[in-house]
């Protein structure tokens, strides 16, 4: 075993590091009260190539592997975890359905477009679809060489701001996963509005929106796999994107465990610095040690998917373990900076707020550990 | 034993919830939003007699148990955590210590008023560098003829903002180090004081929370409170019972939470059923709700020990730490429940999760709270 990283993960991570101090830090409180992000932070990240990184070089992305994608993550959510999640939504679930499962045409006229900047929304939950995927009633009604989408989607991170958008929809009238398809729709199709823009507790400046289909006409092109693959396309979809919010819950952790180890290096207390005082240095350990842990299980999840093997169990082991980790983490970190970490003075404040959803979106930990379970009784049973 | 409340306590609890419905509920997440002080249901309150609940009637009070104080605070907190706070700081930090240690006179001129919520009050003793370690109070004291002059500043003061009365704890002689502590009764209204900033926090947003400056303010020797030294004891003493008020405030966001949590899982169908259906949502329930019902007997044993005229420190110390952390668990498991919906401001949950998590950490945090449980049992 290697626990190394080769040079470009290494050098992907510094650069990124480099980038997020300087464009991302000084904007991460304002855009959490302004809840929006300037568009020229966007072109920043366009330009950088944050929109290719999974997208291969040949269609205009950088083509990074898995392990070097959580890095990337990593070093935005520490700054940032709504920039993160723009990013991840883009480069995972907005647009590995369609690496994955778009005819050569679509993959062709598409992806470098995405690779380029413009961006990409997954559109699965609705009022009454959550943890229960396939409980959706969005209407996919084939007419001739066309599809007609009618629903609404909740919760598409990235509503607003994406030009395209996959999609899961399903024949009208029909129950279970095996009427479900999944297509691409795209921004200007008539028919498609973008409702309300969710007000949320944190990731405030990344847009989470309901998405409206309005008897939205797509060419049949447009479906992703065949008829009836739209739940495996989710599914497949779902197991990279539990791997980037993996990272992105172990950025915010590590944020807030900086954070604290500062902080506790300049309150004095009971004249000395808190470093001193056991009970906080058992919390950094417990911290350190969770983060540790969960980031392990994280790049091992990672490294499978890079290398094809089946990832499934691994990647909802590092979504639950990771979020949970951060979550204590976060918690740890307002309790050691005390009244100060309840102000928005302090960034731990953000970060508690922001770490949150990490156990919600992208499956919670009740399916994180519905998916484990499944895995270990079929292996071990 | 007996675990029954009487008829007075039945009454109280629900002239309380019938209000916190009634006036607080339907604002609450506005105020939070806006971060707006609900300066006309504070005025309710004082006329309905809560914001001086355990104040005998002689002095302008209710004189009500403190059983009946810890139902009431957790009833308007359930609706409103923020009013709960203010209304806990006036009762236990304010109205508290100047029954306890205040001179007749001091009785009639502030007490009356605080009790009646004609004035409201706060409580200055967290400073910049003096939080959990709050001996470290570097606001100084000087006697000047028969003035005391005070200078410093302090911070994380609940109603700080809206205040007219305040119990100030200030050092005289540093060399004496917490035995040179005194405590004062100042008015807003004295020259040299001044509201420096309010705090933008996390939750209980209504709540103001201000850090207060004292530039050469001149207090009349005669409001000093307590005897000369005694202000650390005076300070301590307060908050073993404002830490049945804070225990209280995490019961009623506890309970609301758990209400919220249990009406939703009974409502939201996932996978052809009630989410209340499945087992991972009722064991949650299961721990929610125990967890709860150990905080309310907790918070009610240090109550009735009150009142029964027992040492009470420990208990409300112990009943403010398991409060609290379960009030923050309880919040944290209903924003699960709830899914996506608990992480939306649509859904009154995110406010509670919010709400919550200042309950470990004022009058005391967590881990000050453990050191005077540790305290009393290493003893």
């Amino acid at each position: 075993m290697d626990f190394s990283f080769n040079e470009q993960q290494t050098m992907f991570r510094d650069m990124v590091r480099d980038f997020a101090a300087r464009e991302i830090a000084p904007l991460a409180a304002q855009m959490d009260r302004d809840a929006d992000m300037p568009e020229t932070l966007i072109q920043k990240l366009r330009e950088g190539g944050f929109f290719g990184l999974t997208f291969p070089e040949g269609l205009g992305g950088l083509g990074v592997d898995t392990t070097t994608y959580g890095l990337v993550v990593e070093e935005l959510s520490a700054v940032s975890a709504g920039v993160a999640v723009m990013i991840c939504v883009h480069n995972s679930v907005g647009s590995y359905p369609i690496a994955m499962f778009g005819s050569d045409e679509l993959k062709a006229r598409v992806l470098p477009r995405m690779a380029a900047g413009e961006i990409a929304a997954f559109c699965v939950s609705e009022a009454g679809a959550g943890s229960d995927a396939a409980a959706l009633t969005t209407a996919a009604a084939r007419d001739g060489d066309q599809y007609v989408l009618t629903g609404s989607k909740m919760w598409v991170t990235n509503g607003s701001r994406a030009r395209y958008y996959v999609v899961l929809a399903r024949t009208p009238g029909s129950v279970g996963h095996d009427s479900v398809h999944a297509f691409l729709v795209e921004r200007d199709a008539p028919g498609l509005s973008v409702a309300k823009k969710e007000d949320k507790m944190g990731l405030r400046c990344s847009d989470t929106c309901v998405v409206e289909l309005d008897a939205v006409r797509i060419p049949v092109a447009n479906r992703l796999g065949e008829e009836g693959d739209g739940f495996k396309v989710a599914m497949k979809a779902l197991d990279g994107g539990r791997i980037g919010i993996a990272f992105q819950a172990l950025g915010i952790g590590r944020a807030c465990l900086e954070a604290s180890v500062r902080y506790a290096g300049q309150r004095i207390a009971f004249g000395e610095k808190l470093w001193h005082i056991p009970t906080v240095r058992d919390k950094f350990a417990d911290m350190a040690a969770r983060l540790h842990a969960a980031r392990l299980t994280a790049l091992h999840a990672a490294w499978l998917k890079d290398q094809g093997r089946p990832h499934t169990k691994e990647a909802a082991m590092a979504k639950l373990l990771a979020t949970e980790a951060a979550g204590h983490v976060a918690d740890e970190a307002v309790q050691i900076h005390g009244g100060f970490g309840y102000t928005k003075d302090y960034d731990v404040e953000r970060y508690y707020r922001d770490v949150r959803v990490t156990r919600i979106y992208e499956g919670t930990s009740e399916i994180q550990r519905l998916v484990i379970a499944r895995s270990v009784i079929k292996e071990l049973g | 034993m007996n675990f029954a409340l009487t008829e007075q306590q039945r009454m109280i609890r629900q002239a309380a919830r019938d209000f916190a419905q009634k006036e607080l509920a339907p604002h609450a997440a506005r105020w939070d939003r806006d971060e707006e002080f609900p300066a006309a249901q504070v005025k309710k309150l004082g006329e309905l007699g809560f914001l001086g609940m355990n104040v005998p009637e002689q002095y302008g009070g209710a004189g009500f148990d403190m059983v009946s104080y810890v139902l009431a605070m957790e009833e308007i907190s359930a609706a409103c955590a923020s009013t709960g706070v203010i209304m806990s700081v006036n009762n236990s930090l304010v109205c508290w210590p100047l029954e306890t240690y205040g001179t007749e006179a001091q009785k009639l001129k502030f007490l009356v008023p605080l009790a009646r919520g004609e004035l409201l009050g706060a409580y200055c003793l967290s400073e910049p560098n003096a939080g959990t370690d709050a001996a470290n109070q570097q606001t100084t004291a000087r006697r000047d003829g028969d003035h005391w002059v005070l200078n410093g500043m302090k911070n994380f003061i609940t109603n700080g903002a809206h205040a007219d009365v305040l119990i100030v704890f200030a050092q005289t002689d540093p060399a004496l180090k917490h035995k040179g502590i005194f405590a004062f009764i100042v008015e807003t209204k004295s020259e040299g004081f001044a509201v420096i900033s309010k705090e933008k926090k996390l939750g209980i947003r209504a709540s103001d929370t201000a850090q207060l400056a004292f530039d050469g303010v001149r207090v009349p020797a005669d409001q000093q409170l307590g005897a000369d030294g005694a202000g650390f004891r005076v300070a301590m003493s307060t908050l073993d019972g404002g830490r049945i008020g804070i225990a209280s405030q995490a019961l009623g966001i506890a309970k609301a939470a758990l209400e919220a949590a249990v009406s939703y899982a009974k409502t939201r169908e996932q996978f052809g059923q009630p989410i209340a259906r499945f087992q991972a949502i009722q064991w949650k329930i299961a721990d929610m709700a125990t967890r709860y019902e150990a905080s309310r007997l907790l918070t009610l044993r240090a109550a009735a020990l009150k009142d029964a005229g027992e040492p009470y420190g420990e208990q409300a110390a112990m009943a403010k730490l398991f409060a609290s952390e379960s009030a923050s668990y309880i919040a944290e498991e209903a924003v699960q429940i709830f899914g996506g919906n608990g992480y939306s401001k649509e859904y009154p949950v995110e406010r509670h999760f919010r709400d919550a998590r200042i309950t470990s950490i004022y009058e005391g945090t967590s881990e000050a709270q453990r050191m005077v449980i540790a305290g009393h049992r290493l003893r």
